[in-house]
């Protein structure tokens, strides 16, 4: 007789599969768990730190911590709200997010979920960063101002289509989006229309050229629903999941 | 000794001013300044922003006419998109978008920002002339205000998503097409809106012949007129060629909207961050102008609507033509307002509005310049990109720039006409508020400056000395500070 492995989010038991993380689990499970650097096609990276969740009393990330029977893992607390509020805060002062004119604004997770935490305002001076945009490639346009350095660009990259063209550099408040390439530009790199590090982005900091304004206000990925109930989405997948199908586990 | 008078703030106006007179030692008023104080640098930092962004980010300049402001930047987008000619679905909806944002914004001027001051008397309780007393008081007429302006404003919504700025046009047409309910809910309701802007048009004519004497000498400025012109010298608000005459009516230029650049010069004055446009053929001091309401019916030989065409030629026939004096701007306002809600009557019924061939696409270049008339005037958006479709180049010249001198032309006479003696007083500074909202409520989008509108009278003599201000906060408080 196998045994039964579940550990318990917020009372409720959730079933996982050996070498499950507790947000893989969660996710299969149907239960969303905030987060903005992962994406369960490719290896966690642990860097966004959203994805915040207590385990007798220590704070943890899902997206790393094993899955094991008979943990209680506590998700949503005012806590761990209030942390992930901070920790969202620092995202939009360490970069440029003017979401008034952003293209992705109604698709944007970073967005959405600042919405879903009920964020007002930055809390942190904003750092105003001077960084690159890059428009030399025929398909995307680049700007770096909206990076959050969550990598996915870097991790679908290496890990699907097996050629580097997206990486992080620096260090701390020096930490800059690169491109792989003689001069730096996405032009003269070996980026192409379908690469899936183009389309992993959850920001809008790698754009299709003249792609999102064509979405009128209304039908973007979460003008009807918040996040928690759509999941981490971009407008280039498929339409906003039912009412009843929240969680969907194929969902990033 | 010559001194300086400079009221601030200025309320029922958006943005921040200070006025400055310039006294001589008898008393004459010898110059006013309107300076706009703040600054915003939009041409600055739209810089490196891709092309395709620039109807949604220079929007933002205000929140009263954006969809001016859209469109414009659209209308230069189009071209560097290489879409010579958007599909008519597409340009309907555009020229629907933009009766709207026309109609709603004269509604917001006259009803909820002169109306106070025009049906009160500009004597009246202070705290009487503000649209809250309009509507204890003259519900009906207020409350037709407040429809008219709200139709304008879900016309709006339903073709952008939102009242204010929405998302709508797109490199070479429109991001949607218009909801077929929703034209239905339109047609359904634009009667009475075209009802009520002709009794709106009819008041506004008996309120200025009430005191024609006054009227017609407040503020009253003699000046060239400036606007773009449809076929057969139509009003036209959306696209066409400009037109100017002179003081008398004369010709002076007939000129392609994209040429502006050998049309206007650009003047910069130390005292204020608003420019100083001029006719390119003239000097700063001779070649201003006025755009707007007040120029366009100037400079238009008719209106292609009827009702909005005969109230027209009532106007002229009443006035003479050119008309000059600023208290007419209102008058002119509301013949527009019926214009545009006979237009938009006319377009509902469109059965291209149903089509969603919504997009062109052409040759990419990289210059696009947009032409149109704002509620308050003349709107030129012009951009230049680089091969990599970043922006970098801006020029805005929008409808508060086009009347900067025009507008101290009209404080100097009012100030010139009112001043008693060498004392500031509340009934002064708010003289000077109405000459400056009979052109423009506006003043945000001239410096793309932002917030309230306060302003301060300053009493200054010519030597520079400032001899007396007297300053309104936005809660209507007055202070005098010598």
């Amino acid at each position: 007789m196998t045994e039964k492995r579940s550990f318990t989010l917020d009372q409720q038991e959730i079933p996982f599969q050996p070498g499950d993380s507790i947000l893989q689990a969660a996710q299969r499970a149907g239960v969303y768990v905030p987060h903005l650097c992962f994406h369960p096609d490719f290896s966690a990276n642990g860097s966004c730190r959203l994805c915040v969740v207590s385990i007798a009393g220590k704070t943890v990330a899902a997206c790393h911590y094993p899955a094991r029977s008979g943990l209680q893992v506590t998700m949503n607390n005012s806590r761990l709200q209030q942390q992930r509020l901070r920790l969202l805060q620092l995202l939009f002062a360490e970069g440029n997010h003017f979401c008034p004119s952003c293209e992705v604004s109604g698709s944007c997770q970073l967005q959405a979920l600042a919405y879903d935490l009920g964020m007002t305002h930055y809390h942190y001076d904003p750092f105003y960063p001077q960084r690159p945009r890059d428009g030399s490639h025929p398909d995307f346009f680049i700007d770096t101002d909206r990076c959050i350095f969550c990598d996915l660009c870097g991790r679908a990259g290496t890990e699907q289509d097996h050629k580097p063209v997206y990486r992080l550099g620096g260090r701390g408040e020096q930490t800059r989006l690169l491109i792989y390439s003689a001069s730096g530009k996405l032009g003269d790199s070996r980026a192409a229309a379908d690469d899936k590090a183009a389309h992993v982005c959850p920001v809008g900091c790698i754009l299709p050229r003249e792609g999102h304004y064509r979405d009128p206000i209304g039908e973007r990925v979460y003008d009807a629903s918040p996040i928690h109930w759509v999941g981490n989405r971009r407008r280039d997948q498929h339409a906003a999941p039912a009412a009843d199908s929240a969680g969907d586990p194929s969902h990033d | 000794m010559s001194r300086r008078v400079a009221i601030d703030p200025v309320t029922r106006v958006e943005g921040h001013g200070k006025v400055t007179l310039m006294v001589d030692d008898d008393n004459r008023i010898t110059e006013a300044r309107l300076h706009i104080v703040e600054f915003r640098g939009f041409e600055k930092f739209i810089q490196g922003r891709p092309y395709w962004e620039l109807p949604l980010v220079v929007q933002r300049l205000c929140g009263i006419c954006p969809v001016s402001h859209h469109l414009a930047a659209a209308k230069a987008i189009d071209q560097i998109a290489g879409a010579t000619e958007l599909t008519p679905a597409a340009l309907k909806l555009r020229r629907l978008m933009h009766f709207a944002q026309v109609l709603q914004s004269h509604a917001l001027h006259f009803f909820h920002l002169a109306a106070p001051d025009l049906v009160f008397g500009f004597d009246s309780d202070v705290s009487r002339r503000n649209l809250v007393a309009l509507i204890q008081q003259h519900e009906a007429l207020a409350l037709q205000g407040v429809r008219i302006r709200k139709f304008g404003q879900q016309i709006i919504e339903a073709i952008s998503g939102k009242r204010i700025h929405g998302i709508a046009a797109i490199p070479g047409g429109m991001n949607a097409a218009l909801d077929p309910g929703a034209v239905r809910e339109f047609q359904d309701r634009v009667g009475d809106i075209k009802t009520w802007c002709e009794q709106t048009v009819r008041l506004v004519r008996k309120l200025y012949l009430q005191n024609r004497p006054f009227h017609e000498a407040f503020g009253h400025t003699d000046a060239s007129s400036l606007s773009i012109v449809g076929g057969a010298d139509q009003l036209e608000l959306y696209d066409g060629d400009f037109k100017v005459i002179d003081a008398d009516g004369a010709l002076l230029h007939r000129h392609p909207a994209r040429q502006y650049h050998s049309l206007l010069r650009e003047q910069v004055k130390s005292w204020s961050y608003m420019k100083f446009p001029f006719l390119a053929d003239h000097s700063p001091a001779t070649g201003w102008y006025r755009v707007g309401p007040l120029a366009r019916l100037n400079t238009c030989c008719g209106i292609p609507t009827p009702l909005a065409e005969q109230a027209r030629v009532d106007y002229l026939t009443t006035l003479g033509s050119p008309v000059q004096s600023p208290l007419a701007f209102h008058w002119a306002r509301m013949i527009e307002a019926l214009h545009c809600a006979e237009a938009i009557g006319s377009l509902l019924s469109d059965p291209d509005l149903s089509s969603d061939e919504l997009r062109v696409q052409g040759d990419k270049c990289h210059e696009g310049i947009g032409v149109i008339e704002a509620p308050r005037g003349t709107l030129i958006h012009h951009y230049q990109i680089n091969d990599d479709d970043q922006v970098t180049m801006a020029n805005l010249i929008v409808s508060t720039t086009h009347n900067n001198q025009a507008m101290n032309e009209s404080i100097r006479q009012v100030a010139a006409q009112h001043l008693d003696g060498r004392s500031l007083t509340p009934e002064l500074l708010n003289l000077v508020e109405v000459a400056i909202r009979a052109y423009d409520p506006c003043l945000s989008c001239a410096t793309h400056a932002m917030g309230k509108m306060p302003l301060l009278l300053a009493l200054q003599s010519t030597s520079g000395n400032l001899l007396q201000s007297l300053s309104r906060d936005a809660d209507g408080h007055i202070q005098y500070a010598d």
